[in-house]
């Protein structure tokens, strides 16, 4: 292809044409493909924590257990249903872009930020009681040390310890310090993906997207999506691995 | 444009069967399964649905060849990660941790 024909094509295409590219096909592809590659730096950084969760449970398993059925499987699950259904508004939105069906596209983009903010409102009410259960590890919290109570045998407080097996409160506290850890990596990255669809947001208001040129909205539901995933296999390992042995 | 368009009826669809899915974990997690079946069936479960996500919702069932081989890419390195340090971590009974 010669300089001059391309120069035409690019004067008559596109205007978000990037000069690098051949045509509109081309750059949604890279977009595509690039975000693919970040995710896989995300899936191992993921990994590392899945990896440290999954040797200390191995080590402490009634600890794990124990340290587990104090968190709340309820709003854990209610949760999990909130990242379900904002992954399936986030493919809408995708979907109303591809159609060219714009009210659609915002509707769905708007709910799926909302839900991504409820996400992160219901894990405020969880870190909230860990704080008031002293279940925060290690001095994170200055003056407020990791210090949980421990049930005594018949005592049903839910705000107390029930350990068992010869689980100890230090590895408790381990299982604590990997909660955090995961959780609060995962509500960053929630953070970051409801910045990043308040910004897409805007844009899809002011018109910006089409079924021609909505590669930025695709991508950003990529992000969100992973985010979703990883939350996926986090719910079942940290809220539902010791509900069997009660 | 010779982008895939994925029907709402299969968005539809694939959301019921994660929805499914959360309930039936949630309920077979307190049963009591023999061995390590609890974990399993858990992972198990977690794996399909995640397996929908990316090839449904991130739309990698209809993408370029060359998204599957990074996603795959993505997997085997993850698996290089957890084979190799936990098959440090667990011959090391001789070691008090």
């Amino acid at each position: 292809m010669t300089e001059s024909s391309v120069a035409i094509d690019h004067a008559t295409s596109h205007p978000a044409l990037q000069h690098h590219f051949e045509n509109m096909e081309q750059q949604r592809e890279a977009g595509t493909i690039g975000m693919w590659v970040f995710l896989v730096t995300e899936i191992m950084f993921f990994g590392g924590m899945f990896l440290a969760y999954t040797l200390y449970r191995s080590y402490y398993p009634a600890a794990f257990a124990a340290a587990s059925n104090h968190l709340d499987i309820t709003l854990g699950a209610i949760n999990t249903a909130v990242l379900i259904v904002s992954s399936f508004t986030m493919a809408l939105a995708v979907y109303g872009t591809q159609v060219g069906r714009t009210r659609m596209q915002n509707i769905c983009l708007f709910l799926t930020l909302v839900l991504g903010l409820t996400f992160l409102g219901i894990k405020a009410v969880e870190y909230r009681s860990k704080y008031e259960d002293r279940l925060i590890p290690g001095r994170l919290i200055p003056g407020r040390e990791f210090g949980p109570q421990v049930a005594e045998a018949n005592d049903t407080d839910p705000h107390k310890l029930h350990l068992r097996d010869g689980a100890s409160v230090r590895q408790v506290e381990m299982f604590y310090w990997i909660y955090f850890a995961m959780t609060g990596m995962h509500a960053l990255h929630m953070v970051i993906g409801a910045g990043l669809l308040t910004v897409i947001l805007i844009l899809s208001l002011r018109g910006r997207f089409s079924p021609e040129y909505h590669s930025p909205v695709e991508i950003s539901g990529l992000y969100w999506h992973f985010v979703d995933i990883v939350w996926i296999f986090l719910f079942p390992l940290l809220y539902l691995l010791g509900r069997h042995v009660h | 444009m010779s982008e895939h368009i994925v029907p709402v009826k299969v968005y539809l669809t694939i959301f019921l069967a994660l929805m499914v899915g959360t309930v039936v974990t949630v309920w077979a997690a307190f049963f009591d399964f023999p061995w390590r079946l609890n974990t399993i069936i858990a992972l198990t479960i977690a794996s399909v649905k995640a397996t929908l996500v990316v090839l449904y919702f991130m739309h990698v069932r209809y993408s370029a060849r060359l998204v599957w081989v990074i996603v795959a890419s993505a997997l085997f390195w993850m698996g290089i990660l957890f084979a190799l340090t936990l098959s440090d971590y667990f011959t090391r009974e001789w070691l008090p941790l």
